[in-house]
Formats: C-alpha cells, sequence, structure tokens
C-alpha cells in the first residue's frame, strides 16, 4: 500500500516543474481527508508515453510529503477563463481519486467533492479493512490447520484471536490509509470540497451552499450495499458489509445472503474465526459470475471442506433481525415458482446481493437524465446520455455509478481515461483488460472472458477457441508453501495467439493475474510473451507454464521487445 | 464410519451376481441378472484406483428420462475429479437412490434402469423398498419389493431404511414429517451427514435448541458401538441374538481374569470431597495450550504421592512389599469392545504440557490398539474418572499389582457453608481411593487424600 502511495505522488507531482504557480485560489474549504486503492499504477498502461518521463523524477520526489506546504499552492492548474475549475469529480472515492491525480498531471485545475468521508467505499468500508480481515483469516485459516502445519514439521498449540484485536487492526488500516490520501491529495493541491455535490446544469454544480462551474464534470458518487425488500437491516444481528468489517461480533452461525465477491470473502473470514456459513443464493450454482471450472474447484476447497453449507436456487424473501431472545429468522421462497422454501433460525444474516449506485440527489432531473435502476447511462466513452438518448456534454460518470464493472480500479481506470479524454486524447477503455479478484484462501483472480462467454463469441465471429490449463501442483514454490491446490487456465485464440480470458485459483492469484491482463491491455500475443523469461523458483511460473501449454498457429513477432527497452 | 454405514447398500454384493469386478473404469456397467432382468442397477463406479467412495454431484437425468447407451447420466466427484458417468444400455432412469450431494461406496447401486417405460414402477418399488437388495426376483412379477431373497430379509428391515433416511435428510433439511423443522448448523449437518447420523429425532445443545457438532458427535460416539454391530449384522451376522452365548474376547478375557485376581486382595475404600474452583480456572487459563482435565489430574495425584510413597507401593506375595521407584499413573480409558488403561510414567516429574502432550499420544494409540506393553501395564497407581459423564461417585476394583486406585467424581457446583458462617457455592469432587489393607492403612489414605485435596485447591504447583 505504502509503496503504491509514494509511487503515485511522484507521478502527480511531476507537472510542479513546469506549471505555473496561482495561489490566488487556495482551498477554498478546508481539505479535510483524502482517499486512495493502490489503483494508480494502472494509468501506466493507459499513458505510456507520460510513465517515460515521469520516471526521472521518481526518486526526489517520493517524499513530496515534507514539502507539501510549498506544492499545495502550486500543483492545481490555472482554470480555464470563464470557470472555476477545469474539472469539478462529485465523490472522492477510488474513481474520482484516480481521475483527480491524473487531471493533476495533465495540469488541469481540479476540485473534488465529498460529502461523506474521502476514500469512499474502498478505503473505509470495503477493499481496505476486508483485506486487513482476510490477512487475519488467512494467518487464522494456516495455524489451525494442524496437518499443514505438521507437513512443515511445525509445532503451533492452539492459535486463538482477539475479535477487538482483529477489529482495530482493519480499522486503523482503513484510518492510515485515508490519512495518507489526505495528505498527499493536499500535496498536490487538489481542491477537497465539503457537502454533498449536485449537478445544477450544465458545467454548473452546487455542494452546500455554494455554486461552482466547471468545463468539465465527472460523477462519481459510487454505490452503497445492495438491500433487496423484506430484508430489515438493523446493523447487529442483520447486517451488510458496512457493518460487517467493524467486526462487532463473531455469530456462531452466519448466513450470508448472495455467493459473489464479497460474500466468499466473508465466508472466509468468518469461518476462520470460527463462525459457521449458510450461503443463500439465489442462482442454481454458487459462485456465478466465475469460470464454471473455476467455481467447481473453488466450492471444493473453499465450501465443501468448511463449516458451510448452502441453498441455491432461492431468494430470501423476508429476514428479522434477533430481538426478544428469538434468533434471527429467514424465509426462503423458491426462485423461480416464488413457493415458500424453507424458513432458517441463525444468529446473524449478512446481506452480500451487491451493491446499488448512490445517485440519488444529484440532481440530475436539471439536465434531463433518467437513471436506470439507479444508474446514469453512459456511452463506451463514459459521456452521459440523457433521457432522449444524446449526449450531455461536458458530463462524465464513472465507477460503480454507472455500473459498468462494479470494481474500484475499473473506476480509476475509467476516470483516468476520461481525463484523457478532455485533455485532447480520445480514449476508449478496454474493459475486458480489467483484472477482478476474490480474496479469499487460496485466491482467486481472472481477466477477460469466462470459457462460455469466449465459446459463445467465437460461434458468433467464426473463430476457434483454444484453452490451456495448469495447476499450482506442478508449482516448485506452491509445493515449497504446501499449498498446491489450484488451477490456472487461459482461454485463447489458437489461429493469432490473442489472449481471451485468464483464470487463476490458487496461493496469490491476485497477485498472478496482471501478466495476463496487461497483456490483453496492450495486445501482447501468446507467441511473444511466452518467450519472456520468469525467475525460478516463482508462483509466476504457473502463468508461464500457461503461456508455454498454448499451441498458437502463428509465429512470434521479433521486434515485439525492443520497443520499451530504453527505459 | 461412513463407509461402514453405506454397507447396506453392498449387499447385492453378495448375491448371486456375475462379475463384480466389471465396476472398475469409467463406465457403468449395469450387471445383467442371470435371469434375464430388465432392471438393472446404476453403480457407484471407480473413477480411479484410489477411491473408494464417491458422492453425487448431480444427477444429469432424472427419474423416468429415457436413457440411451452412451449417455452421461450422473456426474461423480471421486477423491480426484468429477466426471461423467454413463449408461452401457438403453433404458429409462426409473430410480434414483442417492440423491444428489449423498455418498457411496464404489461398487453399491446408486439408480435403478428399467428397460420399458411399464417397468418403472416397478423400479421405484424395489427401491424404495429395500434399498440395493432386492435384485434376485424374476421381472415379471410386479411387486418386486416384497419377494425378496430370503437371506436379505432380516438385513434389510433396520438397516438401509436409516441410512437412506440420513442421507435424504442432511442434503434437503427439510420439514421433517411432523411440519416440525430441523435446525442444525451447517457443520453439525455436514457431520451428521459423514457421521451418517439421523438427524430427527436429535435434541440439540445450542441456541434455541438448535443442533451443533458436539450433539452429533455424541450420538455418533454414543452411538458408535450401535452402529458397529448394524454394520456386522448386515455383513455376516443375521440378527442380534439375543439369548446366545458369545465367547470372551481376547480383552474381555484378560480383564475378567484380572478381576476374579482381584478378590484375593483385600481392600478398603476412602472417600473424600475436593473443590476444584481453582483447578478449573487454571484449566481454563491454559486449556489452550492442549493442558487436559486428565493430565492436571494424574499429575496432582503423582505429586500426592511422591509425599506418601506407601500410598505407591505394591504386595505381591503377601509377605513383602515393594515402595515403588517411579511413580506411574495409569488412567483408566474405555475403548471399542473394552476398557484399557495407558500409562503416564514418571508423572511427578514431566511437566504439564509434556504430560499432556504424551496422553494425547497414549490415547491415539490406545484406540488405534498400538500400545506397547509397557505403555499399558507399568502403573503403580490408577486413576479412574466418570466425571465427564456426571457420574458423582463410584467405587473402582483395585488392578492387581497396584497398591491403590482412585476413583473420580464430575466436579459439581455444590452449596457449602464456609467457616466465616455464610452459605456459598464450590465447585466440589468427590474421590474414593479403594487400596490394599495389607499394605496401606485408614490413615495413610487419609494423609495422601489431604495432601491431594491441597494440591487440587491450590493447584499452582502443578504447572511449576
Amino acid at each position: 500500500m505504502q509503496s503504491a502511495l509514494s509511487l503515485s505522488f511522484s507521478q502527480a507531482s511531476l507537472p510542479l516543474a513546469n506549471r505555473t504557480l496561482c495561489s490566488s485560489n487556495a482551498a477554498p474549504s478546508t481539505p479535510r481527508n483524502l482517499r486512495f486503492c493502490g489503483l494508480r499504477r494502472e494509468a501506466f498502461c493507459f499513458s505510456p508515453s507520460k510513465q517515460l518521463t515521469s520516471c526521472r523524477f521518481h526518486i526526489q520526489s517520493r517524499r513530496i510529503e515534507v514539502s507539501a506546504a510549498a506544492s499545495s499552492s502550486a500543483g492545481n492548474g490555472a482554470p480555464s477563463k470563464s470557470f472555476d475549475y477545469d474539472l469539478i469529480i462529485i465523490g472522492a472515492g477510488v474513481g474520482g481519486h484516480g481521475a483527480a491525480l491524473h487531471a493533476v498531471e495533465k495540469g488541469l485545475k481540479t476540485a473534488i467533492i465529498e460529502g461523506d468521508v474521502v476514500g469512499g467505499t474502498c478505503v473505509n468500508r470495503g477493499c481496505v479493512p476486508s483485506k486487513a480481515l482476510l490477512a487475519v483469516s488467512g494467518r487464522m485459516r494456516e495455524l489451525q490447520n494442524e496437518h499443514h502445519m505438521k507437513a512443515f514439521g511445525l509445532q503451533v498449540s492452539a492459535a486463538g484471536y482477539d475479535r477487538q484485536g482483529v477489529a482495530d487492526h482493519a480499522s486503523n488500516l482503513a484510518t492510515k490509509i485515508r490519512n495518507n490520501l489526505t495528505n498527499s491529495m493536499k500535496a498536490l493541491g487538489v481542491d477537497i470540497l465539503t457537502g454533498f455535490g449536485a449537478v445544477l446544469g450544465p458545467q454548473k454544480v452546487k455542494y452546500g451552499d455554494n455554486i461552482i462551474t466547471g468545463k468539465d464534470i465527472i460523477i462519481a458518487t459510487g454505490s452503497v450495499p445492495f438491500v433487496p425488500k423484506g430484508i430489515e437491516v438493523d446493523g447487529k444481528t442483520v447486517i451488510t458489509s458496512d457493518h460487517a468489517l467493524k467486526l462487532e461480533s463473531v455469530p456462531d452461525w452466519i448466513a450470508i445472503v448472495g455467493s459473489g465477491y464479497i460474500g466468499l470473502e466473508f465466508s472466509d473470514v468468518y469461518t476462520a474465526l470460527g463462525s459457521e456459513v449458510t450461503f443463500i443464493e439465489a442462482l442454481d450454482q454458487l459462485m456465478p459470475g466465475f469460470d464454471p471450472e473455476i467455481s467447481k474447484l473453488a466450492q471444493r476447497v473453499l465450501i465443501n471442506t468448511r463449516k458451510i453449507d448452502y441453498h441455491t436456487g432461492v431468494f430470501a424473501s423476508k429476514i428479522t433481525p434477533a430481538k426478544d431472545g428469538k434468533p434471527v429468522l429467514i424465509e426462503l421462497i423458491d426462485a423461480k415458482t416464488k413457493e415458500p422454501k424453507d424458513t432458517l433460525e441463525v444468529d446473524a444474516a449478512l446481506i452480500a446481493t451487491g451493491r446499488a449506485p448512490f445517485t440519488n440527489g444529484l440532481g440530475l432531473e436539471n439536465i434531463n437524465v433518467t437513471t436506470q435502476r439507479g444508474f446514469i447511462p453512459v456511452d463506451e466513452r463514459m459521456r452521459v446520455i440523457d433521457g432522449n438518448g444524446k449526449l450531455v456534454p461536458h458530463l462524465y460518470c464513472i465507477g460503480d455509478a454507472n455500473g459498468k464493472l462494479m470494481l474500484a480500479h475499473a473506476a480509476s481506470a475509467q476516470g483516468i481515461s476520461v481525463v484523457e479524454q478532455v485533455t485532447g486524447r480520445d480514449h476508449v477503455l478496454n474493459h475486458l483488460s480489467i483484472p477482478a479478484a476474490c480474496f479469499t484462501h487460496p485466491e482467486i483472480s481472472m481477466v477477460g472472458l469466462t470459457e462460455p462467454q469466449a465459446r459463445e463469441k467465437a460461434e458468433k465471429e467464426g473463430f476457434k477457441v483454444s484453452i490451456a490449463k495448469t495447476s499450482f501442483k506442478a508449482n516448485t514454490k506452491a509445493l515449497a508453501e504446501n499449498e498446491g491446490e489450484g488451477l490456472a487456465k487461459m482461454i485463447y485464440r489458437p489461429d493469432n495467439g490473442e489472449i481471451l480470458g485468464v483464470h487463476i485459483f490458487g496461493l496469490h492469484a491476485a497477485d498472478l493475474i496482471h501478466e495476463a491482463s496487461n497483456a490483453i491491455a496492450l495486445g501482447t500475443r501468446i507467441q511473444d510473451i511466452k518467450l519472456a523469461v520468469h525467475a525460478h523458483p516463482t508462483l509466476s511460473e504457473v502463468v508461464d507454464e500457461l503461456f508455454k501449454a498454448a499451441k498458437v498457429d502463428s509465429p512470434a513477432s521479433v521486434t515485439a521487445q525492443s520497443v520499451k527497452v530504453t527505459v | 464410519m461412513s463407509r461402514l454405514l453405506q454397507t447396506p447398500f453392498l449387499p447385492s454384493v453378495s448375491l448371486p451376481t456375475k462379475t463384480r469386478s466389471s465396476v472398475t473404469g469409467f463406465r457403468v456397467k449395469p450387471r445383467i441378472i442371470p435371469i434375464q432382468a430388465k432392471i438393472r442397477e446404476i453403480f457407484m463406479p471407480a473413477l480411479s484406483s484410489t477411491m473408494t467412495e464417491g458422492k453425487i454431484v448431480s444427477w444429469v437425468k432424472s427419474e423416468g428420462d429415457k436413457l440411451n447407451k452412451g449417455e452421461s447420466v450422473v456426474v461423480v466427484e471421486s477423491d480426484k475429479a468429477d466426471m461423467d458417468v454413463e449408461t452401457f444400455y438403453d433404458g429409462y432412469l426409473a430410480a434414483i437412490m442417492v440423491e444428489e450431494g449423498g455418498v457411496a461406496p464404489v461398487g453399491s447401486a446408486i439408480a435403478l434402469l428399467a428397460e420399458t417405460e411399464d417397468e418403472i414402477a416397478d423400479a421405484k418399488a424395489k427401491a424404495s423398498g429395500g434399498g440395493g437388495d432386492s435384485k434376485a426376483p424374476p421381472p415379471a412379477s410386479p411387486p418386486t419389493a416384497t419377494v425378496v431373497a430370503p437371506v436379505a430379509v432380516e438385513k434389510k428391515i433396520a438397516a438401509p431404511p436409516v441410512a437412506i433416511k440420513a442421507v435424504a435428510a442432511s442434503a434437503v433439511h427439510p420439514a421433517s414429517e411432523g411440519g416440525k423443522r430441523i435446525v442444525a448448523s451447517p457443520y453439525a449437518k455436514k457431520l451428521a451427514k459423514e457421521l451418517n447420523v439421523e438427524l430427527a429425532g436429535l435434541v440439540g445443545s445450542g441456541p434455541m435448541g438448535r443442533i451443533v457438532a458436539k450433539d452429533v458427535e455424541a450420538v455418533a460416539a454414543g452411538g458408535g458401538v450401535q452402529a458397529a454391530v448394524a454394520v456386522k449384522e448386515v455383513v455376516a451376522v443375521p440378527g442380534v441374538e439375543l439369548g446366545s452365548v458369545v465367547p470372551f474376547t481376547t480383552m474381555q478375557g484378560a480383564v475378567s481374569r484380572n478381576m476374579v485376581e482381584s478378590l484375593a486382595v483385600p481392600t478398603f475404600r476412602v472417600g473424600y470431597t475436593i473443590s476444584t474452583d481453582a483447578l478449573d480456572a487454571l484449566y481454563k487459563k491454559i486449556k489452550s495450550k492442549g493442558v487436559t482435565m486428565t493430565a492436571l489430574l494424574a499429575k496432582a495425584t503423582a505429586l500426592a504421592l511422591a509425599k506418601h510413597p506407601v500410598v505407591n507401593s505394591s504386595c505381591r506375595d503377601g509377605n513383602s512389599f515393594v515402595y515403588n521407584s517411579s511413580i506411574n499413573v495409569a488412567v483408566a480409558v474405555a475403548i471399542d469392545g473394552g476398557l484399557i488403561t495407558p500409562v503416564l510414567q514418571n508423572a511427578d516429574k514431566v511437566d504439564i504440557y509434556s504430560l499432556s502432550r504424551k496422553w494425547k499420544e497414549l490415547v491415539d494409540k490406545a484406540r488405534a490398539k498400538q500400545l506397547q506393553p509397557q505403555e499399558y501395564n507399568t502403573g503403580t497407581f490408577t486413576l479412574s474418572n466418570l466425571g465427564m459423564f456426571g457420574v458423582d461417585r463410584f467405587d473402582a476394583i483395585l488392578p492387581p499389582g497396584t497398591g491403590a486406585i482412585m476413583a473420580v467424581g464430575a466436579s459439581q457446583p455444590s452449596v457449602v457453608a464456609t467457616k466465616d458462617g455464610r452459605i456459598g457455592m464450590k465447585n466440589q469432587m468427590q474421590v474414593n481411593v479403594t487400596a490394599d489393607h495389607r499394605v496401606i492403612y485408614g490413615a495413610d489414605l487419609a494423609q495422601f487424600l489431604q495432601t491431594l485435596a491441597s494440591i487440587i485447591e491450590d493447584p499452582k504447583d502443578l504447572t511449576f
């Protein structure tokens, strides 16, 4: 985290060197806090030319906090004549943050409006604190696994944990990251405006009682946990991820409604801490959305061997919190026939049925934009589409609020893409190159298409699809860790070597996926990347093997490697 | 255990059939019944050389579906992978005998295949009536379920329905007959399936009467003997022969000889009530380090014995006695079909953590019947604890060759009058020592018990 942070500073601080100063519009409101999510590196892929030059400043600007006072009056660019700002971002979550940093780098005078805490869902109620809990659960799991320890020749007496200590770790991490972000944004001179932002009209935004104008506006208001109707959330026994991350209790038996990323990660945490878990999934299969082969293996490892059972093909039609000595009551109905199926009595229920866009009160009616199930409609360049199907000029929407791909780093990438566009370089983000990860133990990661998706596309477009697979069982490093359980799978075109999708289940899968996602983003073909060298013994050889196992008809292109060697 | 209990599916193997070995390989080969049966069984195939049982991941076809030779019928999960299983015959999938999620041993019937649609009903009756048992009847007679090979009759009565019901209950978690739901935690359900415990009749000890893992484990442990008997019944012995004569096993013979021998020793008994609050507190504190109550008691006893060597002595010939050089505490353990006394040697010298580890190792060995003679016959003093069953007092028979044995009851909260004239609550347990009066006298035991009580009531020395 930390290192990623300093990286992003160094990059964004680049403009300081050659930008006109403009101290007159120093922070109108007290900049309070900041956000961040380690996503900034994504930016490298999208503006490679910039990267090369920024490298020179890397080291000297790493400690940019020290000179914060000087740079805060300097970093933000001068506004265009008739506007208060070049770019106004509503929402200081991951998407807004990525956009703001890139905008400052591009010389735009930028303001970011936040009505709650800087950092948004990711830093405060999402990726960041959940990783803290998962770090604990991973260790607990390891220490409790006598068989595993014995295989190492280790002896550990019964491992225990202190719930408050675990909870503190998560909240401390969130605070630390948030503070770091606050300081970094101050250092860059982004104006952080406090209040709920709303669009008043074209290029005009209101926050609190203030009205400001901006040449371009980005809506990045994110999302909140989605709670289906019939479910009463009391924050104690019926909870969403917002509450669960505070870890105020570890129930004996918790039902998790939804078996997507959020549900899976929490099942990992709760079972490691001693809870028993019941999944409630509306679709016929657990872990929908993952590649079927991966979800099958994942189920075998992450569900079947743990204290977890599940009900699939059912809706939780009614959930009543525990009170008056009664447990949490969950009524299940058949997802198709809607007939009552079962009733569960559990100690707690976690609602992990996905997230709903947070777009209420944004003043969208002022510009004739109608949301679709709450999402703001956008085109492939994130330009907002109004009720008549026309583009709203100078208005963009990124991240969860547009619902294209509800991932923190996707929001950031979209934000960067928008900044590229408003600074004169057309850019369309390839969403198929955005990786996703689920931080269970072991982890699951993926990029691109699943096998069924790829086969469907192949049928439509008339090309052939091949599959390459490798196992962690054959990887030295994984075996050294006694973690041979895992699979990597690549879906590709044998005719031209294009990677269509990569799915990994196994130790550190989330870190391994980037070789594939970068290859997809940069259009690298298998016949080229398979010649690249991997250190031995490392887990990355799992992916290396994957490339080498692929059978591609086209020969390697000789020049592919030489271009970037100069740095 | 689950494998054993699944054997109700197996009896068909012992019935007149063709080659059993034909089940190996990736395909199911329904066996042909010699009299040209039209209802065939689909078996759990052996998908790998190490596979002993398989789990039904999903039925690709449902009951009543027409099957063509070579079509996938069911997906089976082995210890290695999931595989589609195909049929070798055309016909109709008449009855599914092991539901999705259920586990069946290799070679047992998991479904019935009818040749024609008319026979589906027959097959269904057959499946519901006798599990995998009935396969001998001539295909022409419709009420197959009732016509069963005579050998099979007795077996069927008890076992098969139990197993089938258990699978159903754990797989679907349905409302039971009375409309009363079974509330069991996920792990309890998993265990129930593994240990083949029927959840329906269980009384849960969890919150709101929920069935939790330990309830299932308790039933499995208690019912273990029963289950084993039931299995034996099915496999070999037809029925429990009440009133029959059963010869002693080796262990039973040894116990019998020892017990009779003990009558030659003049014994007497002295009891004592000891407060255990401090011991309980200590136990709670160090339990997480793997210390067991048995080890604590053995340690306390050994420390007391060290101060009263006469209680640790033994008289063998009636003319002399030996002050034993080491204090070896034997602890009685009930194991399948008997009783054994693993010995904690030098219990006074070994620290409590090592002692606890040693104890765990001994118990594991005892369960696996791998104890070496010196690990069970070198005791100089014996502990017998029935406290975990709630027994508050009992007395023990002195094992020959030792001087004394102590029977330990449960520690229970009791109302007591304290020295300052108030009424208080204390956890108390009763111990009762049986000793050889030829060498150990009343005063010896009294002093020993006093020492033991002071150690247990102030247990700081136990963890030195």
